[in-house]
Protein backbone atom coordinates (compact mmCIF):
# COMPACT_ATOMS: atom_id res chain seq x y z
CA UNK A 1 0.00 0.00 0.00
CA UNK A 2 1.30 3.42 -0.84
CA UNK A 3 0.14 4.99 2.42
CA UNK A 4 3.21 6.00 4.38
CA UNK A 5 3.70 4.34 7.77
CA UNK A 6 2.72 6.72 10.60
CA UNK A 7 6.00 5.94 12.30
CA UNK A 8 8.96 3.72 11.55
CA UNK A 9 10.74 1.84 14.33
CA UNK A 10 14.11 2.72 12.88
CA UNK A 11 15.21 5.45 10.49
CA UNK A 12 18.06 3.87 8.62
CA UNK A 13 20.01 6.24 6.46
CA UNK A 14 23.35 7.75 5.54
CA UNK A 15 25.39 10.62 6.86
CA UNK A 16 27.53 11.90 4.00
CA UNK A 17 30.55 13.99 4.87
CA UNK A 18 31.13 16.68 2.25
CA UNK A 19 34.36 17.64 3.99
CA UNK A 20 36.11 14.31 3.47
CA UNK A 21 34.55 13.22 0.17
CA UNK A 22 37.24 13.42 -2.49
CA UNK A 23 34.91 12.72 -5.42
CA UNK A 24 36.64 9.48 -6.41
CA UNK A 25 33.35 7.83 -7.52
CA UNK A 26 34.25 4.57 -5.73
CA UNK A 27 30.77 4.62 -4.14
CA UNK A 28 29.18 4.96 -7.59
CA UNK A 29 31.13 1.98 -8.88
CA UNK A 30 30.52 -0.15 -5.79
CA UNK A 31 26.80 0.63 -5.92
CA UNK A 32 26.58 -0.23 -9.58
CA UNK A 33 28.59 -3.41 -9.01
CA UNK A 34 26.50 -4.66 -6.09
CA UNK A 35 23.19 -3.80 -7.71
CA UNK A 36 24.08 -5.60 -10.91
CA UNK A 37 23.55 -8.85 -9.03
CA UNK A 38 21.05 -10.12 -6.51
CA UNK A 39 18.26 -7.69 -5.61
CA UNK A 40 15.89 -6.87 -8.47
CA UNK A 41 16.62 -6.14 -12.11
CA UNK A 42 20.31 -5.41 -12.77
CA UNK A 43 21.25 -1.79 -13.42
CA UNK A 44 21.58 -1.78 -17.19
CA UNK A 45 23.76 0.24 -19.54
CA UNK A 46 22.83 1.29 -23.04
CA UNK A 47 25.57 1.56 -25.62
CA UNK A 48 28.25 1.65 -22.87
CA UNK A 49 31.23 1.63 -25.23
CA UNK A 50 29.62 3.65 -28.02
CA UNK A 51 29.44 7.32 -28.87
CA UNK A 52 26.39 8.03 -26.70
CA UNK A 53 26.61 5.87 -23.56
CA UNK A 54 23.89 5.89 -20.95
CA UNK A 55 22.99 3.81 -17.94
CA UNK A 56 21.11 3.46 -14.70
CA UNK A 57 22.84 4.52 -11.50
CA UNK A 58 21.49 4.84 -7.97
CA UNK A 59 24.23 7.16 -6.84
CA UNK A 60 25.89 10.02 -8.70
CA UNK A 61 28.69 12.31 -7.54
CA UNK A 62 28.44 15.96 -8.53
CA UNK A 63 31.14 18.54 -8.01
CA UNK A 64 30.52 22.17 -7.16
CA UNK A 65 32.67 25.23 -6.76
CA UNK A 66 31.82 27.36 -3.75
CA UNK A 67 33.15 30.90 -3.71
CA UNK A 68 32.92 32.38 -0.21
CA UNK A 69 32.95 36.16 0.10
CA UNK A 70 36.15 36.46 2.11
CA UNK A 71 38.32 33.49 1.22
CA UNK A 72 39.52 31.26 -1.57
CA UNK A 73 37.11 29.12 -3.58
CA UNK A 74 36.66 25.48 -2.56
CA UNK A 75 35.57 22.39 -4.46
CA UNK A 76 32.81 20.33 -2.85
CA UNK A 77 32.19 16.81 -4.09
CA UNK A 78 28.57 15.95 -3.65
CA UNK A 79 27.24 12.37 -3.80
CA UNK A 80 23.50 12.30 -4.54
CA UNK A 81 21.28 9.29 -3.83
CA UNK A 82 17.95 8.41 -2.19
CA UNK A 83 17.44 10.14 1.17
CA UNK A 84 14.77 7.65 2.34
CA UNK A 85 12.42 10.51 3.23
CA UNK A 86 9.92 10.21 6.07
CA UNK A 87 7.29 11.97 3.95
CA UNK A 88 8.40 10.30 0.72
CA UNK A 89 6.34 11.81 -2.14
CA UNK A 90 7.55 9.05 -4.47
CA UNK A 91 5.63 6.48 -2.42
CA UNK A 92 2.24 8.19 -2.22
CA UNK A 93 2.04 9.02 -5.94
CA UNK A 94 2.58 5.39 -7.00
CA UNK A 95 -0.61 4.09 -8.63
CA UNK A 96 0.15 0.39 -8.20
CA UNK A 97 1.53 0.09 -4.68
CA UNK A 98 4.94 -0.91 -6.07
CA UNK A 99 6.64 1.89 -4.12
CA UNK A 100 6.58 1.50 -0.37
CA UNK A 101 8.29 2.60 2.81
CA UNK A 102 9.08 -0.12 5.31
CA UNK A 103 7.55 0.39 8.75
CA UNK A 104 10.37 -1.51 10.48
CA UNK A 105 13.38 0.46 9.26
CA UNK A 106 12.11 3.26 7.03
CA UNK A 107 13.82 2.03 3.85
CA UNK A 108 11.99 3.11 0.68
CA UNK A 109 11.81 0.28 -1.83
CA UNK A 110 10.21 -0.65 -5.16
CA UNK A 111 8.46 -3.97 -5.70
CA UNK A 112 9.64 -4.38 -9.27
CA UNK A 113 7.04 -7.07 -10.06
CA UNK A 114 4.25 -4.53 -9.49
CA UNK A 115 5.96 -1.51 -11.12
CA UNK A 116 4.34 -0.42 -14.39
CA UNK A 117 7.19 1.98 -15.19
CA UNK A 118 5.00 5.09 -15.39
CA UNK A 119 7.79 7.27 -13.99
CA UNK A 120 5.55 9.40 -11.78
CA UNK A 121 7.60 8.59 -8.65
CA UNK A 122 10.73 9.91 -10.36
CA UNK A 123 8.84 13.11 -11.15
CA UNK A 124 7.74 13.41 -7.53
CA UNK A 125 11.28 13.08 -6.15
CA UNK A 126 13.11 16.43 -5.82
CA UNK A 127 16.50 14.74 -5.57
CA UNK A 128 16.65 12.73 -8.79
CA UNK A 129 17.04 9.58 -6.73
CA UNK A 130 15.01 7.35 -9.02
CA UNK A 131 15.93 6.27 -12.51
CA UNK A 132 13.79 4.15 -14.82
CA UNK A 133 15.86 1.27 -16.11
CA UNK A 134 15.72 1.37 -19.91
CA UNK A 135 16.22 -2.39 -20.26
CA UNK A 136 13.92 -3.66 -17.49
CA UNK A 137 11.25 -0.94 -17.80
CA UNK A 138 10.96 -0.66 -14.02
CA UNK A 139 11.97 2.04 -11.56
CA UNK A 140 15.31 1.60 -9.80
CA UNK A 141 16.40 3.32 -6.63
CA UNK A 142 18.79 2.96 -3.71
CA UNK A 143 17.75 0.04 -1.49
CA UNK A 144 20.21 1.04 1.22
CA UNK A 145 21.61 -2.39 0.29
CA UNK A 146 18.77 -4.12 2.08
CA UNK A 147 20.29 -7.36 0.78
CA UNK A 148 23.59 -6.65 2.57
CA UNK A 149 22.70 -5.01 5.86
CA UNK A 150 20.66 -7.98 7.17
CA UNK A 151 22.61 -10.64 5.28
CA UNK A 152 24.01 -13.14 7.74
CA UNK A 153 25.96 -14.89 5.00
CA UNK A 154 28.25 -11.88 4.86
CA UNK A 155 30.99 -11.18 7.42
CA UNK A 156 29.71 -8.65 9.94
CA UNK A 157 31.91 -5.82 8.68
CA UNK A 158 30.32 -6.16 5.25
CA UNK A 159 26.77 -5.73 6.54
CA UNK A 160 26.50 -2.12 5.47
CA UNK A 161 25.65 -0.49 2.14
CA UNK A 162 28.21 -1.13 -0.60
CA UNK A 163 28.89 2.61 -1.00
CA UNK A 164 29.69 2.96 2.71
CA UNK A 165 31.82 -0.17 2.80
CA UNK A 166 33.90 0.92 -0.16
CA UNK A 167 34.45 4.61 0.58
CA UNK A 168 38.23 5.02 0.89
CA UNK A 169 38.03 8.24 2.91
CA UNK A 170 35.29 7.20 5.30
CA UNK A 171 33.03 9.97 4.05
CA UNK A 172 29.89 7.82 4.17
CA UNK A 173 28.31 6.58 7.39
CA UNK A 174 25.37 4.22 7.79
CA UNK A 175 23.12 3.98 10.83
CA UNK A 176 19.83 4.59 12.59
CA UNK A 177 18.78 8.24 12.83
CA UNK A 178 15.93 7.30 15.19
CA UNK A 179 18.52 6.42 17.84
CA UNK A 180 20.00 9.68 19.18
CA UNK A 181 23.12 7.83 20.34
CA UNK A 182 23.90 6.18 17.02
CA UNK A 183 27.08 7.13 15.22
CA UNK A 184 25.19 8.91 12.45
CA UNK A 185 22.93 10.83 14.85
CA UNK A 186 25.93 12.02 16.85
CA UNK A 187 27.84 12.97 13.69
CA UNK A 188 24.87 14.94 12.39
CA UNK A 189 24.46 16.71 15.73
CA UNK A 190 28.17 17.54 16.16
CA UNK A 191 28.84 18.62 12.60
CA UNK A 192 25.59 20.46 11.87
CA UNK A 193 24.26 17.85 9.45
CA UNK A 194 21.61 19.31 7.17
CA UNK A 195 18.67 18.19 5.00
CA UNK A 196 18.50 18.81 1.26
CA UNK A 197 15.69 21.04 -0.03
CA UNK A 198 13.69 21.18 3.22
CA UNK A 199 11.25 23.50 1.39
CA UNK A 200 9.94 20.46 -0.50
CA UNK A 201 8.50 19.04 2.74
CA UNK A 202 9.90 15.56 2.17
CA UNK A 203 11.56 15.21 5.60
CA UNK A 204 14.64 13.37 4.33
CA UNK A 205 16.38 10.95 6.72
CA UNK A 206 19.89 11.22 5.23
CA UNK A 207 22.04 14.05 6.50
CA UNK A 208 24.89 15.88 4.77
CA UNK A 209 27.80 17.11 6.87
CA UNK A 210 29.05 20.50 5.66
CA UNK A 211 32.67 21.16 4.64
CA UNK A 212 34.69 22.33 7.63
CA UNK A 213 35.77 25.95 7.64
CA UNK A 214 39.09 26.33 5.86
CA UNK A 215 41.95 28.46 7.14
CA UNK A 216 42.35 31.81 5.45
CA UNK A 217 45.80 33.16 4.70
CA UNK A 218 46.36 36.76 5.76
CA UNK A 219 47.62 37.69 2.32
CA UNK A 220 49.42 36.14 -0.61
CA UNK A 221 52.70 34.44 0.45
CA UNK A 222 54.32 36.21 -2.49
CA UNK A 223 53.27 39.65 -1.28
CA UNK A 224 56.51 40.49 0.59
CA UNK A 225 58.52 39.79 -2.56
CA UNK A 226 56.71 42.51 -4.42
CA UNK A 227 58.38 45.21 -2.32
CA UNK A 228 61.94 44.05 -2.93
CA UNK A 229 64.10 46.69 -4.66
CA UNK A 230 66.53 45.16 -7.06
CA UNK A 231 70.17 46.13 -6.59
CA UNK A 232 73.41 45.70 -8.56
CA UNK A 233 73.10 44.50 -12.14
CA UNK A 234 69.43 43.62 -11.74
CA UNK A 235 68.82 47.12 -10.37
CA UNK A 236 70.65 48.71 -13.30
CA UNK A 237 68.63 46.55 -15.72
CA UNK A 238 65.42 47.47 -13.93
CA UNK A 239 66.20 51.18 -14.25
CA UNK A 240 67.30 50.93 -17.88
CA UNK A 241 64.28 48.91 -18.93
CA UNK A 242 62.03 51.35 -17.12
CA UNK A 243 63.41 54.20 -19.25
CA UNK A 244 62.80 52.57 -22.62
CA UNK B 1 9.72 18.22 -18.42
CA UNK B 2 9.90 16.04 -21.49
CA UNK B 3 6.73 16.45 -23.59
CA UNK B 4 6.24 12.75 -24.43
CA UNK B 5 3.85 12.38 -27.41
CA UNK B 6 1.87 9.66 -25.60
CA UNK B 7 1.19 11.94 -22.64
CA UNK B 8 0.26 14.89 -24.88
CA UNK B 9 -2.23 12.71 -26.75
CA UNK B 10 -3.55 11.28 -23.48
CA UNK B 11 -4.22 14.61 -21.76
CA UNK B 12 -5.55 16.45 -24.81
CA UNK B 13 -7.83 13.75 -26.25
CA UNK B 14 -9.15 12.32 -23.00
CA UNK B 15 -9.77 15.84 -21.68
CA UNK B 16 -11.83 16.65 -24.76
CA UNK B 17 -13.58 13.27 -24.61
CA UNK B 18 -14.62 13.49 -20.96
CA UNK B 19 -15.69 17.12 -21.45
CA UNK B 20 -17.92 16.00 -24.31
CA UNK B 21 -19.30 13.11 -22.24
CA UNK B 22 -20.21 15.48 -19.40
CA UNK B 23 -22.19 17.71 -21.78
CA UNK B 24 -23.83 14.76 -23.54
CA UNK B 25 -24.96 13.35 -20.22
CA UNK B 26 -26.64 16.48 -18.92
CA UNK B 27 -27.29 19.12 -21.56
CA UNK B 28 -27.65 17.29 -24.87
CA UNK B 29 -30.41 14.82 -25.50
CA UNK B 30 -29.66 13.37 -28.89
CA UNK B 31 -31.39 10.29 -30.24
CA UNK B 32 -30.89 7.81 -33.03
CA UNK B 33 -27.81 7.92 -35.20
CA UNK B 34 -26.78 11.48 -34.25
CA UNK B 35 -26.67 10.17 -30.66
CA UNK B 36 -24.55 7.24 -31.81
CA UNK B 37 -22.15 9.63 -33.56
CA UNK B 38 -21.86 12.07 -30.65
CA UNK B 39 -21.54 9.47 -27.90
CA UNK B 40 -19.21 7.50 -30.14
CA UNK B 41 -17.01 10.57 -30.56
CA UNK B 42 -16.95 11.21 -26.80
CA UNK B 43 -16.17 7.60 -25.99
CA UNK B 44 -13.67 7.33 -28.85
CA UNK B 45 -11.68 10.38 -27.73
CA UNK B 46 -11.71 9.36 -24.06
CA UNK B 47 -10.62 5.80 -24.79
CA UNK B 48 -8.02 6.83 -27.38
CA UNK B 49 -6.48 9.15 -24.80
CA UNK B 50 -6.45 6.48 -22.11
CA UNK B 51 -4.88 3.95 -24.47
CA UNK B 52 -2.23 6.48 -25.52
CA UNK B 53 -1.26 6.92 -21.86
CA UNK B 54 -0.30 3.24 -21.63
CA UNK B 55 2.29 3.72 -24.39
CA UNK B 56 4.65 5.53 -22.09
CA UNK B 57 4.62 2.75 -19.51
CA UNK B 58 7.58 0.42 -19.09
CA UNK B 59 5.14 -2.44 -18.43
CA UNK B 60 1.73 -1.69 -19.98
CA UNK B 61 0.59 -5.29 -19.36
CA UNK B 62 0.53 -4.47 -15.63
CA UNK B 63 -1.59 -1.33 -16.07
CA UNK B 64 -4.53 -2.98 -14.26
CA UNK B 65 -2.55 -2.66 -11.02
CA UNK B 66 -2.96 1.11 -11.26
CA UNK B 67 -6.57 0.83 -10.05
CA UNK B 68 -5.48 -0.23 -6.57
CA UNK B 69 -3.95 2.80 -4.84
CA UNK B 70 -6.80 5.32 -4.92
CA UNK B 71 -6.21 6.19 -1.27
CA UNK B 72 -3.03 8.15 -1.97
CA UNK B 73 -2.39 8.28 -5.71
CA UNK B 74 -4.03 10.75 -8.10
CA UNK B 75 -2.94 8.61 -11.03
CA UNK B 76 -4.77 5.64 -9.56
CA UNK B 77 -7.85 7.79 -8.88
CA UNK B 78 -7.70 9.02 -12.46
CA UNK B 79 -7.80 5.47 -13.80
CA UNK B 80 -10.72 4.51 -11.57
CA UNK B 81 -12.72 7.67 -12.29
CA UNK B 82 -12.18 7.27 -16.03
CA UNK B 83 -13.33 3.65 -16.13
CA UNK B 84 -16.27 4.34 -13.79
CA UNK B 85 -17.40 7.21 -16.02
CA UNK B 86 -17.27 5.07 -19.14
CA UNK B 87 -19.20 2.26 -17.43
CA UNK B 88 -21.84 4.46 -15.82
CA UNK B 89 -22.60 6.43 -18.98
CA UNK B 90 -22.83 3.37 -21.23
CA UNK B 91 -26.55 2.68 -20.49
CA UNK B 92 -27.35 6.36 -21.10
CA UNK B 93 -25.53 6.31 -24.43
CA UNK B 94 -27.30 3.11 -25.47
CA UNK B 95 -30.64 4.53 -24.42
CA UNK B 96 -30.06 7.69 -26.49
CA UNK B 97 -29.04 5.68 -29.53
CA UNK B 98 -31.78 3.07 -29.37
CA UNK B 99 -34.47 5.32 -27.89
CA UNK B 100 -34.93 3.25 -24.73
CA UNK B 101 -36.10 6.27 -22.77
CA UNK B 102 -33.90 5.86 -19.72
CA UNK B 103 -34.66 8.70 -17.23
CA UNK B 104 -32.05 11.48 -17.48
CA UNK B 105 -31.29 11.24 -13.76
CA UNK B 106 -29.30 8.09 -14.59
CA UNK B 107 -26.79 10.29 -16.41
CA UNK B 108 -25.99 12.54 -13.46
CA UNK B 109 -23.51 10.26 -11.61
CA UNK B 110 -21.67 9.65 -14.88
CA UNK B 111 -21.48 13.39 -15.58
CA UNK B 112 -20.12 14.06 -12.09
CA UNK B 113 -17.52 11.33 -12.56
CA UNK B 114 -16.54 12.76 -15.96
CA UNK B 115 -15.78 16.04 -14.18
CA UNK B 116 -13.96 14.09 -11.45
CA UNK B 117 -11.84 12.41 -14.13
CA UNK B 118 -10.77 15.79 -15.49
CA UNK B 119 -9.94 16.92 -11.95
CA UNK B 120 -7.88 13.82 -11.20
CA UNK B 121 -5.96 14.11 -14.48
CA UNK B 122 -5.01 17.67 -13.64
CA UNK B 123 -4.02 16.70 -10.09
CA UNK B 124 -1.48 14.16 -11.38
CA UNK B 125 0.48 17.25 -12.42
CA UNK B 126 -0.72 19.86 -9.92
CA UNK B 127 0.27 17.69 -6.93
CA UNK B 128 3.98 17.72 -7.84
CA UNK B 129 5.83 20.15 -5.59
CA UNK B 130 8.95 19.30 -7.55
CA UNK B 131 7.56 21.08 -10.63
CA UNK B 132 6.61 24.50 -9.26
CA UNK B 133 4.94 25.67 -12.49
CA UNK B 134 2.40 22.84 -12.24
CA UNK B 135 1.97 22.98 -8.47
CA UNK B 136 -0.63 25.77 -8.68
CA UNK B 137 -4.42 26.18 -9.02
CA UNK B 138 -4.00 27.31 -12.62
CA UNK B 139 -3.21 23.70 -13.62
CA UNK B 140 -6.68 22.30 -12.74
CA UNK B 141 -8.21 25.53 -14.06
CA UNK B 142 -6.52 25.02 -17.41
CA UNK B 143 -7.49 21.33 -17.65
CA UNK B 144 -11.13 22.07 -16.76
CA UNK B 145 -11.30 24.98 -19.19
CA UNK B 146 -9.92 22.83 -22.01
CA UNK B 147 -12.28 19.94 -21.30
CA UNK B 148 -15.39 22.07 -20.94
CA UNK B 149 -14.70 24.41 -23.86
CA UNK B 150 -13.79 21.50 -26.12
CA UNK B 151 -16.73 19.41 -24.94
CA UNK B 152 -19.19 22.28 -25.44
CA UNK B 153 -17.90 22.88 -28.95
CA UNK B 154 -18.04 19.22 -29.90
CA UNK B 155 -21.63 18.89 -28.70
CA UNK B 156 -22.75 22.17 -30.27
CA UNK B 157 -23.51 24.11 -27.08
CA UNK B 158 -24.26 27.83 -27.21
CA UNK B 159 -22.05 28.39 -24.20
CA UNK B 160 -18.93 27.34 -26.15
CA UNK B 161 -17.66 30.86 -27.06
CA UNK B 162 -17.93 31.91 -23.41
CA UNK B 163 -16.00 28.82 -22.32
CA UNK B 164 -13.36 29.53 -24.97
CA UNK B 165 -12.94 33.00 -23.49
CA UNK B 166 -12.54 31.43 -20.04
CA UNK B 167 -9.97 29.04 -21.49
CA UNK B 168 -7.98 31.99 -22.82
CA UNK B 169 -8.04 33.52 -19.33
CA UNK B 170 -7.02 30.20 -17.74
CA UNK B 171 -4.06 29.87 -20.13
CA UNK B 172 -2.97 33.47 -19.53
CA UNK B 173 -3.22 32.92 -15.76
CA UNK B 174 -1.19 29.69 -15.99
CA UNK B 175 1.57 31.46 -17.89
CA UNK B 176 1.45 34.59 -15.74
CA UNK B 177 1.72 32.77 -12.41
CA UNK B 178 3.80 29.93 -13.86
CA UNK B 179 6.63 32.26 -14.83
CA UNK B 180 7.00 33.27 -11.17
CA UNK B 181 6.41 29.93 -9.48
CA UNK B 182 9.97 28.60 -9.38
CA UNK B 183 11.29 31.69 -7.63
CA UNK B 184 8.26 31.69 -5.31
CA UNK B 185 8.92 28.13 -4.15
CA UNK B 186 12.46 29.16 -3.29
CA UNK B 187 14.37 26.06 -4.34
CA UNK B 188 17.87 26.92 -5.53
CA UNK B 189 21.20 25.25 -6.11
CA UNK B 190 21.97 26.47 -2.59
CA UNK B 191 19.03 24.65 -1.00
CA UNK B 192 19.38 21.59 -3.25
CA UNK B 193 22.97 21.04 -2.10
CA UNK B 194 22.66 22.76 1.27
CA UNK B 195 25.84 24.65 0.36
CA UNK B 196 24.09 27.98 -0.22
CA UNK B 197 25.18 29.55 3.10
CA UNK B 198 28.86 28.94 2.27
CA UNK B 199 29.09 31.18 -0.76
CA UNK B 200 28.38 31.56 -4.45
CA UNK B 201 27.81 28.17 -6.09
CA UNK B 202 28.50 26.87 -9.56
CA UNK B 203 28.80 23.46 -11.19
CA UNK B 204 32.49 22.55 -11.24
CA UNK B 205 32.31 19.11 -12.78
CA UNK B 206 29.15 17.33 -13.94
CA UNK B 207 28.21 14.01 -12.32
CA UNK B 208 28.32 12.31 -15.69
CA UNK B 209 29.50 13.30 -19.13
CA UNK B 210 26.64 11.73 -21.13
CA UNK B 211 22.89 12.10 -20.64
CA UNK B 212 20.82 9.99 -18.29
CA UNK B 213 17.15 9.27 -17.54
CA UNK B 214 16.84 12.31 -15.26
CA UNK B 215 18.14 14.71 -17.86
CA UNK B 216 16.09 13.23 -20.70
CA UNK B 217 12.90 13.13 -18.64
CA UNK B 218 13.07 16.20 -16.43
CA UNK B 219 15.58 18.65 -17.84
CA UNK B 220 13.98 19.49 -21.16
CA UNK B 221 15.38 22.70 -22.58
CA UNK B 222 14.72 22.41 -26.31
CA UNK B 223 12.30 24.92 -27.72
CA UNK B 224 11.85 27.17 -24.71
CA UNK B 225 13.19 30.02 -26.82
CA UNK B 226 10.05 29.79 -28.96
CA UNK B 227 7.79 29.85 -25.91
CA UNK B 228 6.40 33.35 -26.54
CA UNK B 229 5.49 32.53 -30.15
CA UNK B 230 3.95 29.19 -29.14
CA UNK B 231 1.82 30.91 -26.52
CA UNK B 232 0.36 33.17 -29.19
CA UNK B 233 -0.21 30.18 -31.50
CA UNK B 234 -1.93 28.30 -28.67
CA UNK B 235 -4.25 31.20 -27.86
CA UNK B 236 -5.11 31.92 -31.51
CA UNK B 237 -5.81 28.31 -32.46
CA UNK B 238 -7.32 27.00 -29.23
CA UNK B 239 -9.55 30.00 -28.48
CA UNK B 240 -9.74 32.77 -31.06
CA UNK B 241 -10.20 30.88 -34.35
CA UNK B 242 -12.78 28.39 -32.96
CA UNK B 243 -14.73 31.25 -31.36
CA UNK B 244 -14.84 33.10 -34.71
CA UNK B 245 -15.87 29.94 -36.59
CA UNK B 246 -18.66 29.33 -34.09
CA UNK B 247 -20.29 32.62 -35.09
CA UNK B 248 -20.90 31.12 -38.56
CA UNK B 249 -24.22 29.28 -39.05
CA UNK B 250 -24.22 25.97 -37.18
CA UNK B 251 -23.28 23.05 -39.39
CA UNK B 252 -21.30 19.84 -38.74
CA UNK B 253 -18.56 21.18 -41.03
CA UNK B 254 -18.14 24.44 -39.07
CA UNK B 255 -18.17 22.52 -35.78
CA UNK B 256 -15.55 20.15 -37.17
CA UNK B 257 -13.36 23.01 -38.35
CA UNK B 258 -13.66 24.76 -34.98
CA UNK B 259 -12.74 21.58 -33.08
CA UNK B 260 -9.78 20.85 -35.36
CA UNK B 261 -8.39 24.36 -34.94
CA UNK B 262 -8.97 24.03 -31.21
CA UNK B 263 -7.03 20.76 -31.14
CA UNK B 264 -4.04 22.35 -32.88
CA UNK B 265 -4.00 25.05 -30.21
CA UNK B 266 -4.58 22.51 -27.45
CA UNK B 267 -1.57 20.46 -28.55
CA UNK B 268 0.59 23.60 -28.72
CA UNK B 269 -0.55 24.64 -25.24
CA UNK B 270 -0.04 21.17 -23.79
CA UNK B 271 3.40 20.87 -25.39
CA UNK B 272 4.31 24.15 -23.68
CA UNK B 273 2.76 22.91 -20.42
CA UNK B 274 5.45 20.24 -20.36
CA UNK B 275 8.32 21.95 -22.15
CA UNK B 276 8.21 25.06 -19.96
CA UNK B 277 7.84 23.15 -16.69
CA UNK B 278 11.13 22.95 -14.83
CA UNK B 279 11.83 20.20 -12.30
CA UNK B 280 13.90 21.10 -9.25
CA UNK B 281 16.32 18.24 -9.99
CA UNK B 282 17.72 20.50 -12.73
CA UNK B 283 19.28 22.54 -9.92
CA UNK B 284 21.83 19.79 -9.28
CA UNK B 285 22.89 20.04 -12.91
CA UNK B 286 22.99 23.83 -13.02
CA UNK B 287 20.37 23.63 -15.74
CA UNK B 288 17.95 26.10 -14.24
CA UNK B 289 17.64 29.15 -16.48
Amino acid sequence: MTCLPAKTDKKLGLAIDLDTCVGCNACVTACKGWNDQGYGAPLSDQNPYGADPSGTFLNRVHSYQVQPVDRAAITVNFPRSCLHCEAAPCVTVCPTGASYKRAEDGIVLVNEDACIGCGLCAWACPYGARELDAAAGVMKKCTLCVDRIYNENLPEEDREPACVRTCPTGARHFGDFADPDSKVSRLAAERGGFELMPEMGTKPVNRYLPPRKKDALDASPLAPLLDIKATGFAGWLDRMLGKI
Amino acid sequence: MHPAPSVLVFTVLSGLGFGALAFLAVFVHPYGWPAFALWGLGYGLAIAGLLASTFHLGHPERAWRAFSQWRTSWLSREGLAAVATLVLLAPVALSDWLGLGLPRAFAVPGAVLALATIATTSMIYAQLKTVPRWNHWTTPAQFFAFALAGGAMLTGQGVAPLLLALLALALLAHWHYGDRRFAEVGASMGSATGLGPLGRLSVFDPAHTAGNYLMREMIFVVGRKHAARLRVIALVFACLIPALILFLPAHPATTGAAVLAHLVGAFAARWLFFAEAEHVVGLYYGKRQ
